[in-house]
């Protein structure tokens, strides 16, 4: 078995440990970021995309407004390249209550948070398919952030600074001498084979998986996913966050999302956090409760639905909360040398995207007084490979770009305006295991028609490269498409289900994908 | 899509028509545009599918703007995606922002050039059919050496009809004779009037103005909107509220009927009537022929004449009922020429950079035409005549002159 020896181990490529490994490899330490996956496919890539304004919590968890409303700013600047600039509106509608609009604007004040009421009228004019019976209006500063996008870039900073990143594969047990962890054991998910890391610090960020992993080590975290449903609509009906100005409650805010919008969210505490199939009826909640916001808003196209884990750590060490949003949406550093006796093992849990940066310090500056090495924090100035020129990304971009292009350079994807050189230089970057690493880079598949004409473009031009020989090839596109349907029929009537009418009949009675040799 | 104020209900509802797109592909194997030419990637792309990624201050995209406006993508996509629609809209917010360029303003206001070339008719012409006077208007405004330009006449039509006296008759309808009519082809609207004189009605022309359409399809739609507001107020003249209006120019009737409200998201009560009355002439002759009530007077017309059905008469969604009322006709040979687009789509083939576009667009019409050679070609649209008349040499009618001619007319 072969041995690989770094500074600190991370388990956990989401955003959080993505973060820690950027953070870590910026202080000078050598890391090793591992994911029993790709990067961002745990909740880090099933989230709604907010960078919170802080404005969610101001009434509730000050604290965590707080820290959104600082996280929010320093983002803007080191990360402006895996953000756009949407703004965010907090309306209030007749059904909610009408005290509620002005302990939030105190709130925000006292969260320092950027945050102006607006007349109704400018609301709607900014938004036309507003509720127009809002009664109050308030701007603040909420963004779209692209998680892949923002995972890739911290990636391939820490890379810059040396790290090592191991996707695929899975920590299957933590290596234990005595009261001390040592590394652990990874198990390469695509060959089989096994790899120990020896490190002097471990970092568990398994997110909703941190109880898991935690227990490879002998100690116990207790953490609780919270499930949390959403659901993508064909296109932005709001270029704008728009949030419901009440205590946070379910499907209360839409967020633009590139091409689309997505509603979301629900709560609900589940014991597997891979337990992330949203049911019809938390589905058919969120189409109504968008109605609050923008009349008409369950007759359009839903493209996709999905849901994510949320890692929710209560404070005490365990124990059952009744409702999820109780808990407080900061994160926690578990020291657990401190906690449990075992040393060279933290974990860190809870939390938000929007926070990643101040996880990531917070654990790293546990880490480096664990390790004797008083190392600076850098991440607060120093932007991610992208973000050099602080400029925000815009959905129009691509559209921009496709202008651009040479008419020789087709579009594979015509949805999300992916063209084939895009894809070569995805492919020639880092070598995929499957579509869905693909589509992660460039978004092929993540428009209305779900994959139903790239899919078999993609699979096809990496087969004709002999990137992938024909078995390889056919499952590839049977499994991408199949993913892609799993979230298509949670949503599939109207005019998606044309869609998918047309999809299915492309693949199961052209291609007769079932069929096809492996 | 913020910036400009749409009339919101009606846009909402273009808008929203993105999300009907299944990418079935339908649309770009009937653009005639993107046929062409790879500055144009059809209206899937373009339509439902840049529309996801408009969004906020300025537009992403410039190739819209090679979009004719023809609308046969409209009409042939399957799930009623209003591809057409969006990409007027989003060309208007292109023009916008970056500024609208002489040349478009000029030829989006026909009424214009029709009053200054008038009084000079003589010098006007001879300076449209100068090479050297052309070869700097397209060096200087844009506007192409070769394209299709209409003769002015010395008299309008509003002249000639005021000097005539339609007989009182328990019948009326309201005629709506649109620019060309009214400042190039004065003929065309003493004909349609003979004609509905001849099967009984009393003729109400009031005083008009341009329609918008020329505005809209060149991106200006505040005057557009007005144009078509003050168009639909001046067709209310009071007396005649209730009465059938009667177009025969194609496009203007469409803009009418339906893109007042649909594209520019115009709403007025006394446009919503005039919507609900206006008609193609021969949509108004072939009703009058099923209930029986048409003369078929008809004096043999021994010619062979070549119909093409423009697309904006085909936008209408009425069949093509110019052929079957000059079906009835004796002695007259009928040719239908089965394409799509002449290329011109109003002023579209007029301008500089597209009048390439335009004609290889009309190409294959061209060539049907050439082969059957035939002693007409007739058409519903006035710059569809001047486009096919430029491009095959052959004389274009409206097919009421040759409605008129079997009723004796000359
Ligand atoms: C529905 C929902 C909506 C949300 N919306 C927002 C929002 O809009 N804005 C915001 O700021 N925050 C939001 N959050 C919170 C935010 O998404 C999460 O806090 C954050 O993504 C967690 O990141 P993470 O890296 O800690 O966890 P994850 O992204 O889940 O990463 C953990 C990783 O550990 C890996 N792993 C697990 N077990 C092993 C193992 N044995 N070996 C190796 N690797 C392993 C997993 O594969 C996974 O990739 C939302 C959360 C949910 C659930
Ligand atoms: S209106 Fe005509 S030119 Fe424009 S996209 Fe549609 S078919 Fe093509
Ligand atoms: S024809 Fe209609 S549904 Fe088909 S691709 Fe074009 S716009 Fe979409």
């Amino acid at each position: 078995m072969a041995t690989l020896d770094t500074d600190v181990l991370v388990i956990g490529g989401g955003s959080t440990g993505a973060g820690v490994a950027w953070d870590s490899a910026l202080r000078g330490l050598h890391v090793t970021l591992v994911d029993r996956q790709d990067f961002a496919t745990g909740t880090s890539g099933r989230f709604h995309g907010l960078l919170h304004s802080g404005g969610r919590y101001a009434v509730k968890d000050p604290s965590s407004a707080r820290e959104c409303a600082s996280e929010n700013r320093i983002l803007r600047q080191v990360a402006a390249d895996c953000i756009e600039d949407t703004g965010g509106l907090f309306v209030s509608v007749p059904e909610d209550d009408q005290e509620y609009p002005d302990r939030f604007l105190r709130s925000c004040r006292g969260a320092e948070m950027e945050v102006e009421e607006i007349p109704v009228a400018e609301a709607l004019r900014l938004e036309p398919l507003l509720n127009p019976r809002i009664t109050r209006a308030f701007r603040v500063s909420d963004g779209s952030i692209d998680s892949w996008k923002t995972v890739s870039a911290l990636l391939r900073g820490a890379q810059a600074h040396g790290a090592r990143v191991l996707p695929y594969h899975k920590v299957v047990r933590v290596v234990r001498q005595g009261d001390r962890v040592q590394g652990a054991v990874l198990e390469d998910q695509r060959t089989g084979e096994q790899v120990t890391v020896t490190a002097a610090c471990t970092v568990n960020a398994a997110g909703a998986w941190s109880g898991q992993v935690a227990a490879l080590a002998g100690c116990e975290v207790g953490v609780m996913p919270g499930k949390g449903v959403m659901v993508a609509i064909n296109h932005r009906l709001a270029n704008s966050v728009v949030n419901r100005c009440h205590l946070p409650g379910d499907g209360d805010i839409i967020v633009p999302v590139r091409t689309v919008c997505v509603i979301g969210t629900t709560d609900h505490p589940v014991a597997d956090p891979d337990d992330t199939e949203p049911r019809p009826e938390e589905i058919h909640q969120m189409m109504e409760a968008g109605e609050a916001l923008i009349p008409g808003f369950k007759y359009t196209r839903a493209v996709r639905a999905w849901a994510g884990s949320r890692p929710l750590l209560p404070k005490a060490k365990s124990g059952a909360v009744a409702d999820d949003r109780e808990v407080t949406r900061s994160h926690s550093v578990l020291d657990h040398e401190e906690r449990d006796g075992v040393a060279g093992l933290v974990t860190v849990a809870g939390g938000k995207f929007t926070t990643l940066r101040l996880m990531a310090e917070d654990t790293v500056d546990m880490v480096t007084r664990k390790l004797g090495r008083e190392l600076a924090c850098q991440t607060k100035t120093e932007p991610l490979p992208g973000s050099e020129s602080h400029r925000y990304y815009w959905v129009g971009n691509r559209q921009e770009e496709a202008e651009a292009d040479e008419p020789d350079d087709p579009l594979i994807c015509e949805c999300e305006l992916v063209s084939q050189q895009d894809l070569q230089t995805v492919v020639a970057r880092r070598p995929a295991w499957n579509l869905d690493d693909i589509r992660r880079a460039l978004r092929v598949g993540m428009g209305p028609c779900q994959g139903g004409f790239c899919a078999f473009r993609v699979a096809g031009i990496l087969h004709a490269q002999q990137r992938y020989d024909r078995p390889e090839a056919n499952r590839a596109l049977r499994d991408f498409v199949q993913e892609r349907w799993k979230g298509v029929k949670l949503v599939s009537w109207g005019h998606q289900a044309r869609q998918d009418r047309l999809d299915r009949w492309i693949f199961e009675g052209v291609y007769d994908l079932e069929h096809l040799p492996e | 899509m913020t910036t400009l104020s749409w009339g919101a209900e009606a846009w909402a509802e273009v808008r929203l028509s993105l999300d009907h797109c299944i990418k079935c592909t339908v649309c770009e194997t009937a653009c005639p545009v993107a046929a062409v030419t790879g500055l144009f990637p059809g209206p899937k792309t373009v339509g439902p599918q840049a529309e996801r990624f408009r969004a906020g201050e300025h537009s992403p995209d410039l190739s819209v703007d090679y979009c004719s406006g023809c609308g046969i993508c409209s009409r042939v996509c399957p799930q009623e995606v209003r591809i057409a629609e969006l990409n007027s809209r989003a060309r208007a917010e292109l023009k916008r922002e970056r500024g609208i360029p002489l040349r478009d303003q000029l030829v989006a206001r026909p009424g214009l050039l029709g009053r200054t070339g008038r009084p000079v008719a003589p010098l006007f012409n001879w300076a449209m059919a100068n090479p050297l006077i052309r070869y700097l208007g397209e060096k200087t405004v844009g506007i192409h050496r070769k394209a299709p330009v209409p003769k002015s006449v010395g008299r309008t039509f509003s002249y000639w009809v005021s000097h005539h006296r339609s007989v009182p008759r328990e019948r009326r309808v309201v005629y709506f004779h649109g620019c060309s009519t009214q400042w190039y082809e004065p003929h065309v609207g003493q004909k349609v009037v003979a004609i509905l004189e001849h099967n009984g009605f009393q003729v109400v022309a009031p005083r008009q103005d341009c329609c918008g359409l020329p505005l809209q399809s060149n991106g200006i739609f505040d005057a557009a909107r007005q144009a078509a507001t003050r168009l639909a107020r001046q067709l209310s003249v009071s007396g005649t509220e209730e009465l059938p209006i009667i177009a025969s120019s194609t496009s203007c009737g469409l803009m009418m009927k339906r893109e007042a409200r649909e594209i520019l998201g115009a709403d007025t009560a006394e446009l919503r009537s005039v919507s609900s009355r206006t008609y193609d002439i021969f949509e108004f002759l072939l009703e009058l022929h099923q209930r029986g009530e048409l003369r078929t007077d008809f004096k043999p017309v021994p010619l062979t004449v070549a119909y093409h059905a423009p697309c904006q008469q085909q936008n209408q969604l009425i069949g093509k009922p110019a052929l079957e009322v000059l079906r009835l006709i004796p002695g007259l040979r009928l040719l239908e020429l089965d394409r799509s687009c002449c290329g011109i789509a109003g002023t579209y083939g007029v301008k500089r950079e597209k009048y390439d576009i335009a004609m290889q667009v009309g190409e294959p019409l061209f060539a049907d035409i050439l082969a059957a050679g035939p002693d007409l070609v007739a058409c519903d649209s006035e710059t569809c005549r001047w486009q096919i008349s430029g491009a095959t040499g052959a004389t274009s009618v409206h097919p009421l002159e040759i409605l008129h001619r079997a009723y004796g007319g000359s």
